[in-house]
């Protein structure tokens, strides 16, 4: 059992933050406050930095630039965007509503028939499953059908939930229950995990002690 | 009211339709008008990012200027702010540059610690708020506890069943996970997708138009 | 005061020293108890071992810090997989800004550690904003879509991206999310491309992307830490997910402690209030 601390400086910058952003588990307190204000601050920084290189230069200039003759149309989307900006003006907010229009309009004509596809569709093909009289056939095959038509039935408020059709609403909350503990049982592993990994950065990093 | 309401609808329709329309027709055309909208889409986006940024400085210059409560905590987030741009200028932003590293190391790190103190939160909401009330809340624990066990190595080391062809904590949950788990999480997302459908719908149709702002 | 009333009444901070405890402890006195790889990550495994050295990888870096402490691992597993075979890799990050800054140092040093010559065996993307759009855009001009890398060389000058046109030319996307990021992919690449996706994603969501991965939109799945953690197990590189399951089982049998605990008290009481 041996520990080999770290020489970076920055691993014990984020050892500090980390331990201050601990320390609010005690209670709220200027640390923690602090290590709040920074993180947001550097984060804005380094998106506005990497908006400037990649999205302004990299993915409008540049090609606005080389080769101008046939990209010089991205003048047009580029004005647009900058109408966005009139949303924070009152008296000219309605600019923006074009720019908007453009994106809203043609993105939900993007999803509409991909999201029948992916969303509906093949959900359904994959619930058609052939009964099979077999173990195997009933833990599966039979148990998806039941489930997804109940549960399907359980979000119907169309029709009141009483008599047969209350009854395989019922099943199809069992099965949400079975769901919902499956996601429970999952997110208090990643919870679980984030924690890990911070242990893990503070021992092998900053201690020096997991040799990985 | 007509350049202020009604044309920006007319847009949102026409562009909803042809995009719509243009999923069925694998002609030419109909992809030339797909690759040079997405190519102007990715535009306006790039210059939309304005506002976001423009609103941040905003919201932390005003708050200094009137000095509200934690008004020098704005003074952090601006420092903070100008040094990245400093650090991205005078040294670039390669893999061990100043900027990559004070990104690495304080804002990165910061966020990770913010979020993994859920493990506490989970750990104290489990003993205090988990409580079996009725069978089907036992149902919901037991999946849980499943889960739990059977997702880690000691659920394998624990099933001292399995030698005798019982199955273990671990291919229980994956049963869980492939067949009751993934009906109900069906049922849910046809749900999501259907209503998803129907905000499209809306949207293309002129219904739903809040994202207008008033 | 009885046990279960001082049950009732424990403070907080006791539960969060325990879990701590639970937490670290496992590092100090390892168990190394095996980890069992499940069929939704081996499928993942044997379709990149089934890849040849002039397919490509996409990887899609769509994390944020937040939850790096899981994706990261699946992230180098993954890639020194993709490395090991000789096959050409993309990391691109469409949906995550945050996401470029913990993906760019990993990929520099596994592609040292490899010997990978940036432009010919791999490429970063980065970010560019669109979310959707980008993968819109993938689908029919891959390089109009991103026109440039992460050093703002343009992609016809790189050797790797000049002759990408499309999909067709992209055996996986390696779909890393935090987010719903996965479902954008399935989609508007899977619906009408019928591209190849995987996801890696949190163990937060990993419950409800099974109807995708039943119905064949995805071709596995690497949920949580867990999930890395199988990875390493396959390719021989035990790292931060083997390592962190050890206290991840401790900590999880804690927190069933903690359950059966409260509800014996939950119970006491009721029993007491009757």
């Amino acid at each position: 059992m041996t520990f080999n601390l770290s020489s970076n400086i920055w691993v014990w910058i984020a050892v500090f933050f980390t331990l201050s952003v601990y320390s609010f588990l005690w209670k709220d307190n200027p640390l923690f406050k602090f290590a709040e204000s920074v993180t947001v601050g550097v984060g804005m920084g380094y998106a506005m930095v990497q908006w400037f290189t990649l999205s302004l230069v990299g993915r409008f200039w540049t090609p606005l630039t080389t080769d101008f003759s046939s990209r010089f149309h991205l003048i047009i989307p580029a004005i647009m965007g900058l109408m966005l900006i009139t949303r924070l003006i009152p008296r000219f907010t309605w600019l923006s509503r074009y720019a908007l229009a453009f994106t809203m309009g043609a993105g939900s004509g993007f999803a509409l028939p991909r999201v029948i596809q992916a969303g509906v569709l093949q959900q359904l093909y994959a619930t058609m499953l052939p009964i099979e009289f077999s173990l195997h056939g009933f833990l599966y095959n039979f148990i998806i059908i039941v489930g997804v038509l109940s549960g399907l039935i359980y979000f119907f408020f169309s029709k009141e939930h009483k008599g047969w059709f209350g009854s395989i609403a019922n099943v199809g909350i069992w099965f949400l229950m079975v769901g919902f503990g499956a996601t429970f049982g999952y997110t208090v592993m990643a919870r679980l995990s984030l924690f890990i990994g911070r242990v893990l950065f503070v021992l092998r990093d900053a201690l020096g002690f997991l040799k990985i | 009211m007509f350049w202020k309401k009604q044309l920006p609808l007319i847009i949102v329709f026409m562009m909803g339709l042809i995009m719509t329309v243009q999923y069925f027709i694998p002609h030419h055309v109909s992809k030339w008008v797909y690759v040079n909208y997405v190519d102007w889409a990715i535009v306006i986006a790039i210059f939309g990012a304005f506002l976001g940024y423009f609103s941040f400085l905003r919201v932390h210059i005003t708050r200094i200027r009137k000095k509200t409560s934690n008004w020098v905590f704005s003074i952090i987030t601006l420092a903070s702010l100008l040094i990245m741009i400093v650090f991205a200028l005078i040294d670039g932003k390669g893999s061990d540059s100043l900027f990559q590293n004070m990104f690495l190391y304080t804002s990165a790190a910061i966020n990770a610690t913010v979020f993994s103190l859920l493990a506490f939160y989970i750990s104290s909401a489990s003993y205090r708020a988990f409580r079996a009330h009725s069978a089907q809340a036992v149902a919901l624990l037991l999946a849980a506890v499943i889960m739990m066990l059977g997702r880690v190595p000691i659920g394998d080391k624990i099933s001292f069943w399995s030698a005798w062809g019982i199955p273990s904590i671990n291919t229980v949950s994956q049963w869980i996970l492939n067949s009751p788990n993934m009906a109900a999480k069906r049922a849910i997302a046809l749900g999501v997708g259907l209503g998803s459908l129907l905000m499209t719908l809306k949207i293309i149709l002129g219904i739903e138009r809040t994202y207008l702002g008033n | 005061m009885g046990f279960f009333k001082k049950l009732e009444k424990l403070d907080r901070r006791i539960i969060y020293i325990v879990i701590t405890l639970a937490v670290i402890l496992p590092f100090f006195f390892p168990m190394h108890m095996p980890i069992a790889i499940q069929p939704e990550v081996k499928s993942i495994y044997d379709y990149i071992e089934s890849l040849t050295p002039t397919d490509i990888v996409l990887f899609s870096g769509d994390y944020d810090p937040q939850v790096e402490a899981e994706l990261s691992p699946m992230f180098d597993a993954v890639l020194a997989h993709c490395f090991e075979k000789n096959i050409k890799v993309i990391v691109a990050n469409p949906f995550s800004i945050m996401g470029m800054g913990l993906v760019e140092p990993r990929l520099k040093k596994l592609a040292d550690e490899y010997n990978k010559v940036y432009g010919v065996d791999y490429v970063f993307l980065g970010w560019r904003p669109g979310g959707f759009l980008l993968i819109l855009g993938m689908g029919e001009d891959f390089n109009k879509t991103w026109e440039t890398d992460y050093y703002n060389t343009r992609l016809v000058d790189i050797p790797l991206t000049q002759n990408i046109k499309d999909y067709d030319d992209i055996a996986l996307v390696l779909a890393l999310a935090g987010s719903a990021a996965y479902n954008s992919w399935i989609v508007f690449a899977y619906a009408q491309y019928r591209q190849k996706i995987a996801a890696g994603i949190t163990a937060v969501m990993a419950a409800d992307a099974y109807p995708a991965l039943q119905a064949g939109q995805l071709i596995g799945i690497m949920g949580g830490l867990r999930g890395a953690a199988e990875y390493e197990q396959l390719v021989h590189r035990p790292s931060l997910g083997s390592v962190g399951m050890e206290a991840q089982s401790w900590a999880h049998v804690v927190i069933i402690l903690f359950i059966i605990l409260g509800n014996l008290g939950y119970f006491a009481s009721r029993k007491r209030k009757k």
